[in-house]
């Protein structure tokens, strides 16, 4: 799936600078999109997440390098997402669920369904 | 230029050693390893020395990310196509070419197709790749091993020999560990143990994978966790040559008989080690990226005893 473009981006960028400029805005901005995760400069934010049973959680690649997102037990893999490109997966049971980047297995991330 | 003068220059780049620019001529003899400014190579070729350093045996290509389209470089297929027109434009073709892997950027059948398409104007006809981490990001993991799993059985890792060297393909970025570097995994190291077991310690060894089977930068994962089982298999060769790709810039080391180095990238350079958010593609001045990318060239030095390696930028 793809995002389309720059609008995309910018909205992301401008919730980023909101979350890193205005740290007791961060519940509400959380509430307003809390099933998104950017993945930007090699890193997945917000890392853990937190989010309830039945929501879809979409990752989106905002670097110039390619990422994927692949479940440490199997249950979700993207393929490679270029710049821009979005992935998708729907959360149903509650539990802790741990993710990395199969090109840069350094970058891990959380996300904890309630 | 004169013997004499070629010997004097050659002290001076021997003292003024630069890796990137031009590239980097490695001559190893005797088991000594000697590095050359490239710009001297020509003349180096057509001395005395130069001509003992006998017919290529192969060309390394690394990291052409075909399907790559951003800033940093909008033309990899271009780059790679002068790369192509390089190594046919050597006076001596070599018997092989290697690919050291990403030879797409994202896996897909497109992309592969095209690198495949370019790929038949080499004039050196024998290829034997492995592929990178890029070349695996499809869901099934197939798109690589349908066009190029034949000479592993689609296993990843084989081995052969030519002209008296004996050369093993290994596969490390398929079982990645979070927060780890590439492995190799007990099955592979047990088949080159076995691959290994006959083999007379007098015999060349070339090693190739796509990521570096040395240490270079942890933090980017630019290693491999179980490397050292395979240098410990390694050490009892006389002249062992490890060469890899993935991180788009040349790193090199020498330890006893073994020597380390990764080539540049055909597609984009990437930054030194620890310089910035992570290892994507860097962007230079467009007059200064041909001299960041090229090939490394592999001679056999004093048959079958030694082998040298020579570094070739675009520009």
């Amino acid at each position: 799936m793809i995002l389309g473009g720059r609008r995309m981006m910018m909205t992301a960028v401008s919730m980023m600078l909101l979350w890193g400029t205005a740290p007791w805005n961060r519940s509400t901005a959380g509430s307003a999109d809390p099933t998104k995760i950017v993945v930007k400069d090699f890193m997945f934010m917000p890392t853990p997440l937190t989010v309830k049973a039945g929501s879809t959680v979409t990752w989106t690649n905002m670097d110039d390098e390619p990422h994927t997102v692949v479940s440490d037990t199997g249950l979700f893999k993207s393929g490679g997402m270029d710049t821009n490109e979005s992935f998708s997966f729907r959360f149903d049971k509650p539990g802790t669920y741990h993710f990395t980047c199969s090109i840069h297995p350094r970058m891990v991330g959380t996300i904890v369904v309630q | 230029m004169s013997d004499d003068k070629l010997l004097l220059t050659r002290r001076n780049a021997l003292k003024c050693m630069a890796y990137g620019g031009a590239g980097t001529l490695f001559a190893l003899s005797g088991g000594v390893f000697t590095p050359v400014d490239l710009a001297m190579a020509r003349a180096y070729d057509e001395s005395k020395e130069g001509k003992a350093l006998g017919k290529p045996l192969f060309v390394q290509i690394s990291d052409t990310h075909i399907g790559f389209n951003k800033e940093a470089n909008p033309d990899v297929a271009g780059t790679l196509t002068q790369t192509i027109e390089i190594v046919n434009g050597m006076s001596v073709q070599p018997a092989l070419i290697i690919h050291t892997g990403d030879i797409t950027h994202l896996s897909k059948p497109a992309e592969f197709d095209m690198a495949q398409q370019i790929f038949t104007r080499l004039r050196t006809t024998e290829m034997h790749t492995v592929p990178g981490e890029h070349d695996t990001t499809d869901a099934t993991v197939t798109e690589y091993f349908n066009r190029f799993g034949k000479a592993s059985n689609n296993k990843g890792y084989y081995s052969f020999d030519h002209s008296g060297v004996h050369f093993i393909a290994l596969i490390n970025v398929l079982q990645f560990k979070p927060g780890g570097l590439g492995t190799l995994g007990a099955e592979q190291l047990d088949w080159v143990a076995a691959d290994l077991k006959h083999r007379s310690a007098s015999t060349p060894i070339v090693v190739f994978a796509h990521m570096p089977l040395w240490t270079i930068y942890e933090p980017w994962g630019w290693g491999t966790g179980d490397a050292d089982q395979l240098m410990s298999q390694l050490g009892r060769f006389g002249s062992v040559t490890v060469l890899n790709g993935h991180i788009h810039q040349i790193v090199q080391k020498v330890e006893g008989n073994v020597t380390f180095h990764t080539a540049r990238s055909t597609s984009y350079p990437q930054p030194v080690a620890g310089v910035g958010s992570g290892p994507g593609p860097l962007k230079v001045p467009t007059d200064q990226l041909p001299g960041m990318l090229g090939i490394t060239s592999v001679s056999v030095v004093k048959h079958p005893s030694s082998l040298a390696l020579n570094d070739t930028a675009l520009a």
